[in-house]
């Protein structure tokens, strides 16, 4: 039988891979709002996991909120990436500095 | 030990989607390979018997969110060239990150775990059990103020996405409704009264 302790290996995996993708990527805005959705499907992973192994359905109400919740982010998210492709042409993080002191 | 030869398969899929998520020169490359974690993940919560989540997961993100960023990432056109740069510079650190949040992640499972009641085995759900109604029992009753409040992060956010990216733009011919409806007759016709010529 597969233990917990996989499926939380896996999560993890799964969660460092989106942070090690933040580094690599962070000239590109739309690469780094798919890594948070990465890190937010293992963070889910969680839940369920222990949802399962504890006999509880909580965790599965957590992650149905967790998913409207990332849902309405990504929507957010892109509509700011089209807006601002729009004014400056470009996505890239190094040039969106006018908040810079 | 089927079951875990199929889990260990599903688990290897997972993360080399994600890796290939986040190392993809073309970002189409990288939504796509996202599609794959998330239905690889979809099928893992199935084994876990969360039934109706894996069926929202696929609902929501590959039939929704997905295919939204898939339209923004063809739409845009974007110097991918230019914003690789320093992919490599990073790649160590990045890597010295995820190695330790790994370790730490698992080690503190490892040595939280003894005071935890898990159970060991747990048992296979009987025939006839329905997940969708049983989320929907406490759904509906225990939870149901965070429900509306889930609700009405959906309606913010539909009308924070339609605000953000509505734009007039000056010198474009379009037709205003209720301005062609209020329209009166004096407002369009002229009578002149005009001598009658003679010939």
């Amino acid at each position: 039988m597969i233990t917990l302790t996989s499926y939380l290996a896996v999560s993890a995996i799964l969660f460092a891979i989106s942070v090690a993708g933040i580094f690599l990527n962070r000239k590109n805005v739309i690469l780094l709002l798919m890594c948070i959705e990465l890190m937010l499907l293992a963070v889910n992973f969680n839940f369920i996991a222990f949802s399962r192994f504890l006999g509880n359905t909580d965790g599965q109400i957590f992650v149905f909120f967790i998913l409207t919740v990332a849902a309405a982010e990504a929507a957010i998210g892109l509509a700011i990436l089209v807006v601002l492709f729009r004014s400056r042409r470009t996505i890239n993080v190094q040039d969106l500095n006018v908040m810079r002191g | 030990m089927l079951m875990q030869i199929y889990f260990w398969c599903l688990a290897a899929i997972l993360i080399g989607a994600a890796i290939g998520v986040i190392t993809s020169r073309n970002p189409v490359f990288s939504v796509l390979y996202l599609v794959l974690a998330f239905v690889t993940s979809s099928v893992l919560w199935l084994l876990l018997e969360a039934e109706f989540l894996a069926i929202v997961l696929v609902l929501v993100y590959v039939g929704a969110v997905m295919v939204l960023f898939l339209f923004v990432v063809m739409m845009l056109d974007i110097n991918t060239e230019e914003l690789r740069q320093g992919f490599t510079r990073f790649a160590p650190l990045g890597g010295v990150v995820a190695a330790t949040v790994v370790i730490e992640l698992i080690t503190v499972f490892l040595v939280r775990n003894s005071g935890l009641p898990v159970l060991e085995n747990p048992p296979a759900h009987p025939a006839g059990y329905s997940n969708t109604k049983e989320i929907g029992a406490v759904l509906y009753t225990e939870h149901v103020y965070a429900f509306e409040l889930a609700a009405f992060v959906l309606l913010l956010a539909i009308i924070a996405a339609i605000v953000l990216t509505l734009r007039r733009r000056p010198g474009l011919k379009v037709q205003n409704v209720s301005e062609q409806h209020r329209v009166r007759r004096d407002d369009r016709v002229r009578l002149v009264s005009m001598e009658a010529e003679q010939d």
